[in-house]
């Protein structure tokens, strides 16, 4: 099992390098960036069925030792990182498959499928580490790779902007992540996870709330959680099967992972879990009003990113069960938003443009298309029956059940989860409508849009299946949950299990929100197809479009006060701190001639004579002291 | 062994009487050649040593040179001084291979080369001196032909800034030589090793304290710490490529070598007193690094001073390492010295090469788009400002990742609670660090060839062999040390753990 989850890794790894180092070649970086991956993810496979829902896994090697703080070079299998392990694999192949032909007329194409290949190398190093560090390393090169990838078209200022931001703002969560790791390694004595797992189980976790809090830090800057959020959106300037891979399938959900992987720190510290529903139910609610308003389609679907990993996080705040559940949002989720974006992308480039305004009645030119996408969005909005919806049904469930120490957080993510429901029935069936209904925009340069080339549909066709049917293993009565095992990297047995059917009163109400959402919708949009449902929001609108102007705060808060502070050091550095030497100087000057003239004229006698002097002094110090 | 401790030095010294026997001409390849020799007389070093106890002194030699000094000429080698010994005849070679066709070019390249190869003697001279007055004596050899090189070969304001640069470390060197006989006169010997096996027996806190303040003013002023660091930027900016290379690349860390071997090793309960000082100087440095950095980053600054700066912060991080006194934050802070050796020579070369080509090397002067107009140049910007930024996988991580698990936990006695608000400033430096370095990116690699207003950015040349021979290695070593730290560490930690007392 070790051996394949190491095998799943270092492939991608070894295209990326071989990608990099062909340089131009075409079909040799084509072969080398899809290859690897398929490879990889025949591995995954191999790791899936082959662990089955055994316990957790381990395989290490010493990487570096310092002090009693070994690193330790290795992967640790659990049913939770089996699972993610494939989901990352079958995106990144299907992404690499979609790159071959949407990428083609990319002049730095070789340089992108590289950088593809080399994040999900360090995507399934986070998956499958068996060391809190070498995890560390896997995230922080996922967040470089993002960087270069957002920054894929750096002729245009928004793909600049946006890659800084995107790098600048995880890195906000990731120091206090890298503080969190640090200081729960030195509590439990070794970065293993087991270790620190076993550590926590058997003594207890000193500073849980604080080391909990570091953490959490980090896992909202990376799955982009209210107020580290603002970087998601801007990173749409990247190509769209970039936006598919990392910003909605897999990088955005490691967040997600590591609480859940890390899962038995947070249990330890409850004000934290409902500090984390607080985050979810207002990333949620407020991303998915921001998506309303959104005319740019790329935008649309970040922001309903940034929601659904908000119920992911809702999820795991109401304790065990939802955890379970959130990771099922999380897998179902990966699928359909990789669908979603990768059909967004068909759709921009044959209309030409990310705007809604530019698009329209696409349903009998792009079939195809048409159907991925009602799939995607059927799966995103919660029709019963697709993936989605059984997954947010399991979330919303593990809320209603919620007791004790999770009351408080079960009755946040409930009501807001209900809320967000009806919110994003009304802002897909807005998208829905608008690209594919309705009358052809006149402004159109192109009247014979055909559907995409195959390379590009094969990947929407694999992804259609797991976004319609991945949802009905919760029926599988709590198979589900014995093969994510326990918090603790532990077996689950059958019996043991937690059921994640959907049931009961959330059902109900949840299926009436989407009615509403999205009938309310539809009736605003029958009224007048050419014009936008967004207009129901009024004056709000506008807020909601620039989503509440938190860029704004963020420039006033953070970036004005750190240009600020820089301009002062800068002038401090020459005209205070600088200052004392030269008036140091100056001094000396004025000692006297002979001072004076060795200092301004032959500064090389004036060494000489220092050195010697030195010397001397040392000499006749040392004369005394034997 | 011992006797290639001697050629390290020996094979420099002859050929710096060559270069005087050879036409000006060749003075820069002779240079270059006596570079490699030595660099590959270290290698041998390497199967050499006894990996099984690499926090034993190897290779030990002890002459007594001057009786009425008690001066020895002692030295060895352990796992602390290897890794700094083998960085420091690597960047030597690589400066003077890349020194052939640049400065040592022209007729004054006979005295450019004789000054480097001097330089490497002060260099190699102060990692294996086990003799305090030794050591000092190496120091010292080193100000010379740096005062040198800035002075003649440097740029701009060279004359002030050679100046500056000379009395400031010698000022910071005399407070040394007084803490070294301070250190004598309570101890009666000036040899290392057996004040390292003492290990501050025989002298009590208060007098440790005083010879830690003397020596560490000296160390601290060739580190450099916040607020003495201001000698930096001036002779950084002013310097030739090569001389920045070797001062940021090797000078800097003779001051964290001190700090390690004759602070916390001879003078433990003096390192203690001022250990949470020292912290505290050093995190403000990160952070006020950082900042001027930024400030360089706007209109008007200069990629040098900005490098520079960016030294001070990374140094700071070395100094709060060394400041938890515990086994782990002087690996970091011994494998952080060696990662900024690495990366900033490489950096300090990006620059040198632009100031070859374009005579300049102002940010907003040089232009954008670099990866269009010379791709490799590009990536090459890029990878250096990732590893400077301390992305895990490259070797900038693992020294910041260490010195913060030392001040997580720091040593018995020392302020917890003060470590960890010095953590939280420190994690405010690591967000501006990669802030800058991230805009230096955008400005140089970054954005479109040709303006919206029809001017355009002419290409560059790309890489040319011989930056390619002299620049990869470090690349390639950035990316070994990130990838698999114990080629560092393996040697470092146990030696670490013998200089702090533990059982050996």
């Amino acid at each position: 099992v070790n051996l394949f989850a190491a095998l799943a890794i270092a492939l991608p790894a070894a295209g990326s390098a071989i990608a990099f180092a062909g340089g131009r070649d075409l079909r040799h970086v084509r072969f080398w960036s899809v290859a690897p991956i398929a490879a990889a993810l025949f591995a995954t496979l191999v790791v899936q069925v082959a662990h089955g829902t055994g316990g957790a896994s381990t395989s290490v090697t010493e990487l570096a030792p310092a002090g009693g703080f070994t690193v330790w070079l290795g992967t640790r299998v659990t049913g939770l990182s089996a699972l993610v392990g494939v989901l990352v694999a079958v995106v990144a192949l299907c992404v690499q498959v979609f790159s071959l032909s949407y990428m083609k007329h990319e002049r730095r194409y070789p340089t992108y499928a590289a950088l593809i290949s080399l994040f999900t190398a360090a995507m399934l190093l986070v998956v499958y580490s068996a060391d809190l560090i070498v995890l560390l390393v896997g995230w922080e090169i996922m967040g470089a790779c993002s960087y270069f990838l957002i920054g894929h078209f750096w002729e245009r200022p928004d793909a600049r902007s946006g890659s800084i931001k995107a790098f600048l703002v995880t890195k906000t969560g990731d120091v206090p992540f890298l503080f969190g790791i640090v200081a729960l390694g030195v509590q439990a004595g070794s970065f293993r996870i087991d270790d620190v797992l076993r550590h926590v189980a058997a003594d207890g976790l000193p500073y849980a709330p604080l080391i909990a809090v570091l953490l959490l830090c980090g896992a909202i800057g990376k799955s982009a959680q209210f107020p580290l959020h603002t970087w998601l959106p801007d990173a749409m300037a990247g190509p769209t099967p970039i936006s598919a891979l990392i910003h909605a399938a897999t990088m955005v959900a490691a967040g997600v992972y590591v609480v859940a992987l890390l899962y038995p720190v947070f249990l330890a510290a409850p004000g934290v879990m409902t500090l984390m529903a607080v985050i979810a139910a207002i990333t949620m609610t407020g991303s998915a009003l921001a998506a309303f308003a959104q005319t740019d389609i790329k935008k649309v679907l970040a922001y309903s990113t940034v929601s659904q990993l908000a119920y992911m996080l809702g999820g795991l705040a109401v304790g065990p069960a939802g955890r379970t559940a959130a990771v099922f949002h999380l897998l179902a989720h990966g699928a359909f938003k990789a669908l979603l974006f990768l059909a967004a992308g068909v759709a921009i480039h044959r209309a030409g443009s990310n705007e809604l305004s530019a698009m329209g009645g696409l349903r009998h030119r792009m079939p195809i298309t048409f159907r991925a996408m009602t799939v995607g969005l059927c799966a995103l909005v919660g029709v019963p029956l697709f993936s989605g919806w059984f997954s947010k049904e399991a979330v919303l469930g593990a809320a209603w059940n919620a007791q004790g120490q999770f009351a408080a957080a079960g009755g946040i993510v409930l009501v807001s989860g209900l809320l967000t429901v009806g919110l994003t029935a009304a802002y897909a069936t807005r998208l829905w409508l608008k690209m594919f209904w309705g009358p052809f925009p006149e402004a159109s340069p192109d009247d014979h849009r055909v559907e995409a080339p195959q390379t590009e549909l094969v990947p929407l066709l694999v992804l259609s299946v797991p976004a319609a049917l991945f949802g009905f293993v919760a029926l599988g009565g709590g198979a589900f949950s014995s093969w994510i095992g326990g918090a603790f990297g532990q077996a689950v047995p059958l019996g043991a299990r937690t059921d994640i059917a959907p049931a009961g009163a959330t059902t109900l109400i949840a299926l009436l929100m989407t009615a509403l959402g999205a009938g309310g919708v539809w009736l605003v949009w029958r009224r007048n197809p050419a014009a936008d449902p967004a207009a129901v929001l009024g004056p709000w609108r506008e807020t909601a479009l620039y989503a509440f102007y938190l860029d704004d705060v963020q420039d006033l808060v953070v970036v004005q006060p750190a240009k600020a502070l820089a301009r002062l050091v800068g002038f401090l550095d020459t005209e205070v701190v600088d200052a004392y030497v030269r008036g140091a100087g100056v001094g000396a000057r004025g000692l006297g001639g002979l001072l004076r003239r060795l200092q301004t004229g032959n500064v090389q006698l004036y060494l000489t004579a220092m050195f010697t002097g030195v010397i001397v002094i040392a000499a006749v110090f040392a004369g005394r002291v034997r | 062994m011992a006797a290639l401790l001697v050629l390290l030095l020996i094979v420099p010294a002859a050929g710096l009487v060559t270069l005087y026997a050879v036409p000006s001409a060749l003075a820069g390849r002779v240079g270059a050649a006596v570079g490699a020799a030595v660099f590959v007389l270290s290698l041998v070093l390497l199967p050499l040593f006894d990996y099984g106890h690499p926090g034993r002194m190897q290779g030990e030699l002890d002459l007594r040179w001057v009786p009425a000094f008690d001066l020895h000429f002692h030295l060895g080698i352990d796992g602390i001084s290897l890794p700094l010994l083998l960085l420091t005849t690597l960047l030597t070679a690589l400066s003077l291979a890349y020194a052939v066709r640049t400065t040592a070019r022209d007729e004054s390249g006979r005295s450019f080369t004789a000054l480097l190869l001097l330089l490497e003697i002060g260099m190699v001279g102060t990692f294996v001196a086990l003799d305090l007055l030794l050591f000092f004596l190496f120091f010292e050899i080193v100000l010379l032909p740096m005062y040198g090189l800035i002075h003649r070969w440097g740029a701009g304001e060279r004359r002030r800034a050679a100046n500056k640069f000379i009395l400031y470390t010698l000022l910071g060197s005399a407070l040394m030589l007084l803490g070294f006989l301070f250190i004598h006169a309570k101890t009666g010997t000036f040899d290392m090793v057996e004040l390292g096996r003492l290990h501050g027996a025989g002298m009590t806190a208060s007098a440790q304290g005083a010879a830690f303040l003397l020596v560490g003013l000296g160390f601290a002023v060739k580190t450099p710490m916040w607020p003495l660091h201001t000698w930096l930027p001036d002779a950084h900016t002013s310097a030739p490529t090569v001389g920045s290379v070797l001062l940021a690349g090797v000078l800097l860390k003779m001051g964290t070598y001190g700090f390690i071997r004759i602070g916390a090793g001879i003078l433990p309960q003096g390192a203690h007193r001022y250990a949470f000082t020292l912290a505290a100087f050093g995190t403000v440095g990160i952070v006020y690094g950082a900042l001027a950095c930024m400030a360089q980053a706007r209109r008007g600054g200069d990629l040098k001073r900005l490098i520079a700066y960016s030294s001070v912060g990374h140094m700071g991080f070395t100094l709060l390492g060394i400041a938890t006194l515990t086994q782990v934050g002087l690996d970091g802070a011994l494998f952080a010295s060696v990662a900024h050796g690495l990366i900033t020579g490489l950096l300090f070369f990006i620059a040198g090469g632009f100031k070859e080509r374009l005579g300049t090397t102002d940010l907003y002067t040089i232009g954008r788009g670099l990866y269009e107009r010379a791709r490799r140049y590009g990536v090459l910007v890029v990878f250096a400002a990732m590893a400077s930024l301390g992305l895990p996988g490259l070797a900038g991580f693992w020294g910041e990742l260490y010195a913060l698990i030392g001040a997580d936990r720091p040593a018995a006695g020392l302020s917890t609670l003060g470590f960890h608000a010095l953590m939280a400033v420190a994690g405010l430096g690591m967000i501006i660090t990669a802030t800058y370095l991230l805009l230096v990116v955008r400005r140089l690699c970054m954005g479109a060839v040709a303006g919206p207003s029809g001017d355009r950015y002419d290409p560059l040349p790309d890489l040319t062999r011989r930056e390619l021979v002299s620049w990869t290695p470090l690349a390639g070593l950035t990316l070994v040390a990130g990838l698999w730290p114990a080629v560092i560490l393996a040697l470092a930690d146990p030696a670490v753990h013998r200089l702090l007392g533990g059982p050996r």
